[in-house]
């Protein structure tokens, strides 16, 4: 399997990215975001950092660079693409998934460890993974996810929560919501399923000589499905 | 010619940042603040002549880049 990960001006968890896919046996490329055209591939990721400061807003900028026209236009094809933390804010502002994230609820920059539910029913990114509670990473200044209830209502309806925050033991709360995220979401799907965008950083936690293994299962997972 | 664009939280949607400004003012005895939105201000220099035409062009740099409309708003001053 191809995968490509989209280096901004920034970016700062690309190189993690890079080694946890290849560690789960894609064959990964890194492409600068002044390219056009993204190399053939089977998974697009947008990874973590502050791409361009985060000027005007976070991911704003990156979300008119020159490789952004083609990452639209490989989602739209039905492409795997998933934007992390940062690459999620891009995500965001390029449309490609609903919602903003703002400035963290107590205003405060987070970063540990958290846990989250993860929504397995359709998607590539989850529906196999055997653990119900993942415990993953975070590291954001705005992580604070914002959606009208409107919008809230139609990805209730077509299941494109992706991953929320909830307790060690699962559940799901105001004391378990880190950054004060709406419905303590962590990461939404678009309508299709095919464009992932959360906070949490699976790639930050893929060995047991790491904090936790938990990615290990979120990248075997995909990875199984796209074979 | 400068045009001048506010961006704004929209209603409803939380400002932390205007909530922390709004609480340090009132214990800077500002107590008559009751609430704080932060905002953004851009001046635009263009080189288009036609004020209308200018205005025109910002708006649309308002709803392609300097506000995200799911969280502000903007005004065109």
């Amino acid at each position: 399997m191809k995968s490509s990960v989209i280096i901004f001006p920034g970016s700062n968890c690309d190189r993690d990215m890079d080694v946890a896919l290849k560690k789960f046996g894609f064959k990964n490329k890194m492409v600068w975001h002044n390219d056009n055209v993204i190399p053939k591939s089977d998974l697009v990721v947008l990874p973590g950092g502050f791409s361009y400061g985060d000027y005007l807003r976070c991911g704003s900028i990156a979300a008119k660079s020159n490789i952004i026209n083609s990452v639209i236009e490989f989602a739209n094809k039905g492409g795997l693409v998933i934007g992390i933390c940062n690459g999620f804010q891009i995500l965001i502002e390029t449309g490609l998934v609903t919602g903003a994230l703002l400035r963290n609820k107590y205003l405060k920059f987070i970063c540990k460890n958290i846990f989250v539910k993860a929504n397995k029913t359709q998607n590539k990114y989850f529906n196999k993974i055997k653990k119900d509670i993942l415990e993953l990473h975070i590291a954001h200044n705005d992580g604070n996810y914002f959606c009208s209830q409107d919008d809230l209502n139609s990805m209730q309806d077509n299941d494109q929560i992706a991953v929320r925050y909830c307790d060690s033991n699962g559940e799901i709360s105001e004391n378990s919501n880190p950054n004060g995220s709406i419905q303590n979401i962590a990461g939404v799907f678009n309508k299709k399923k095919n464009i992932l965008g959360m906070m949490p950083h699976p790639e930050r936690v893929i060995d047991n000589c790491l904090s936790s293994n938990d990615g290990s299962y979120f990248f075997e997972n995909l990875l199984s499905n796209m074979k | 010619m400068k045009i001048k664009v506010i961006v704004t939280p929209k209603n409803g949607v939380l400002d932390p940042q205007g909530k922390a400004i709004q609480q340090t003012l009132n214990s800077m005895n500002f107590i008559d603040v009751s609430e704080v939105r932060q905002g953004k201000y851009f001046e635009i220099e263009t080189d288009l002549k036609d004020e209308k035409d200018a205005k025109k062009n910002v708006e649309d740099m308002c709803k392609k880049l300097l506000a995200n409309l799911v969280i502000e708003d903007y005004k065109i001053l």
